[in-house]
């Protein structure tokens, strides 16, 4: 009896975190249309999650090209096919590899960053002062950061695709000898459209879940520093499971 | 006038708030005073609206601010300001920029307007040199009087001061005094401070109020306070280890 009133109480609570984590979602979306907009805010929280991330995405961006050009080499010389590679690369990492790496990326780097910044806020009462002088902390706080992830994920995950294609590239022609033309003239012929939308989608829905939890955990943060640490954790593991998730559904959707 | 009745707060099953009642007039400045837990600065924050009452009411002006949605509350708020314990100064902006930050977003005084008063604001607190400083760059005392600044510069009819001079030395936190003193002679705002520091703070106050147990057990003039036979306030003044106050 104590097992099943323990085990009801701890779903009561996780079916209350959602909720709220949906109303928070709600609040925020609804503020995104109403003005003033902060338009300051907004640049300062784009150079935060886009320009600040540049680095981390160059490095990863261009070793996952280089590293998939090795293994779709090793693979398609089997076949005989390995004038495929350049299609390989692209469709691999446009369709896939560039979102959810990109997405991972930026969550371990500006996620975590932000989820810490918006929890000291709330335990030096930064977020309490907003609200004492009657100014809303959502459309100070929350509402940058959503629309600006919204806007720099895609542009992220875009120069993601293009400098793995260019270490791809790297690799596949420099090194391995397949020549340059057949490397991008497949790729022309074999990558779509409905590509490169796919993955569009998949940055705008990875930009949304991690501005929404990394400022939903550092908005609901515990006490003291150890709270800020603890959902600084939470806010990256979450976030990159839910990336791990949303992308099989979006890719099982957008598939079919 | 803040009128508090009968005002209740618990959380997670401990009672913090077990019906407080308190007065407090026009232009009042007022010392709630408490043991550190006792629920001072959860009462200040019912005051802001920041945290809802399970029982009671908080009238200002005669408006039940308990009742209200956050758009009717938003328009008591910007009547109020807070000082809070540490500051509360944002981070990414400079002195200045927190200084002309309520000016900036609740009014529409030109750029130079806004100049204008954040100068004289800065000069008021002693500290017209550090605008272009950041809160990282500053004392504790420093943090304060820019916080300060920033409270009394939309002049609000309410000041709200949760420890105002708390980890500060002697000689700030007399200076700081000092300065709620000039300030409130100067704009006439009603002063609800929460302080430790006594009997020394009651210098700049006309009213006391002890909060213990969850309840206001004793207010009256700082005088009154002084010659209290009531031994929770003996106690708590003198800082006595016996007495009825528990640690």
């Amino acid at each position: 009896m104590g097992l099943l009133r323990a085990m009801g109480s701890w779903a009561i609570a996780q079916l209350q975190t959602i909720g709220q984590m949906f109303i928070f979602l709600a609040n925020a979306l609804y503020f995104i249309f109403i003005p003033p907009f902060k338009f300051r805010l907004l640049l300062r929280q784009i150079r935060f999650f886009g320009n600040k991330s540049m680095l981390v995405i160059l490095l990863t961006g261009s070793f996952t090209g280089m590293v998939l050009a090795l293994q779709l080499f090793y693979i398609l010389r089997k076949f005989g096919s390995e004038a495929l590679l350049g299609p390989g690369i692209a469709l691999s990492l446009i369709r896939e590899l560039g979102p959810v790496l990109a997405a991972l990326m930026v969550t371990g780097r500006a996620g975590s960053a932000l989820t810490a910044e918006v929890g000291m806020m709330r335990i030096t009462e930064q977020i309490d002062a907003l609200t004492a002088m009657a100014l809303n902390p959502m459309r100070y706080l929350i509402v940058p950061n959503i629309v600006a992830a919204l806007i720099a994920f895609p542009l992220l995950v875009s120069i993601f695709d293009l400098i793995g294609i260019f270490g791809g590239y790297l690799v596949g022609v420099k090194v391995l000898g397949i020549s340059s033309g057949t490397y991008f003239s497949l790729m022309e012929d074999y990558v779509e459209m409905e590509d490169i939308m796919i993955g569009l989608y998949k940055s705008l829905s990875f930009g949304l879940i991690v501005s929404w939890i990394c400022c939903y955990k550092g908005f609901y943060t515990g006490y003291g520093a150890e709270g800020v640490s603890k959902s600084t954790t939470q806010a990256v593991v979450l976030c990159s499971i839910l990336i791990l998730i949303f992308d099989y559904f979006l890719g099982s959707v957008l598939f079919l | 006038m803040i009128e508090i009745i009968d005002l209740h707060k618990s959380f997670n099953g401990q009672k913090v708030l077990n019906g407080v009642n308190l007065k407090i007039e026009d232009k009042d400045v007022i010392i709630i005073m408490g043991t550190s837990g006792c629920g001072k600065s959860v009462l200040i924050k019912h005051i802001i609206g920041l945290l809802t009452p399970d029982k009671g009411s908080i009238l200002i002006n005669g408006v039940d601010i308990t009742t209200l949605d956050t758009k009717e509350l938003d328009k008591i708020r910007e009547r109020l300001g807070v000082l809070f314990q540490g500051g509360a100064l944002f981070d990414s902006l400079t002195v200045y920029g927190n200084v002309a930050f309520p000016l900036r977003e609740k009014t529409k005084l030109s750029k130079m307007e806004i100049r204008d008063r954040v100068i004289q604001a800065l000069e008021d607190v002693g500290l017209k040199e550090m605008g272009k400083k950041f809160p990282a760059e500053l004392s504790g005392g420093m943090k304060k009087r820019v916080a300060f600044a920033r409270t009394l510069i939309s002049e609000p009819a309410i000041v709200l001061f949760d420890e105002p001079t708390t980890g500060l030395d002697p000689v700030i936190t007399s200076s700081i005094h000092e300065l709620i003193k000039a300030t409130h002679e100067k704009y006439g705002y009603t002063g609800v401070i929460i302080s430790h520091e006594v009997p020394r703070i009651f210098e700049i106050c006309n009213k006391v109020a002890m909060l213990h147990g969850g309840i206001i057990v004793e207010s009256g003039t700082p005088e009154e306070i002084m010659n209290s036979m009531n031994p929770i306030i003996s106690q708590f003044i003198s800082g006595s280890h016996e007495g009825p106050i528990e640690y």
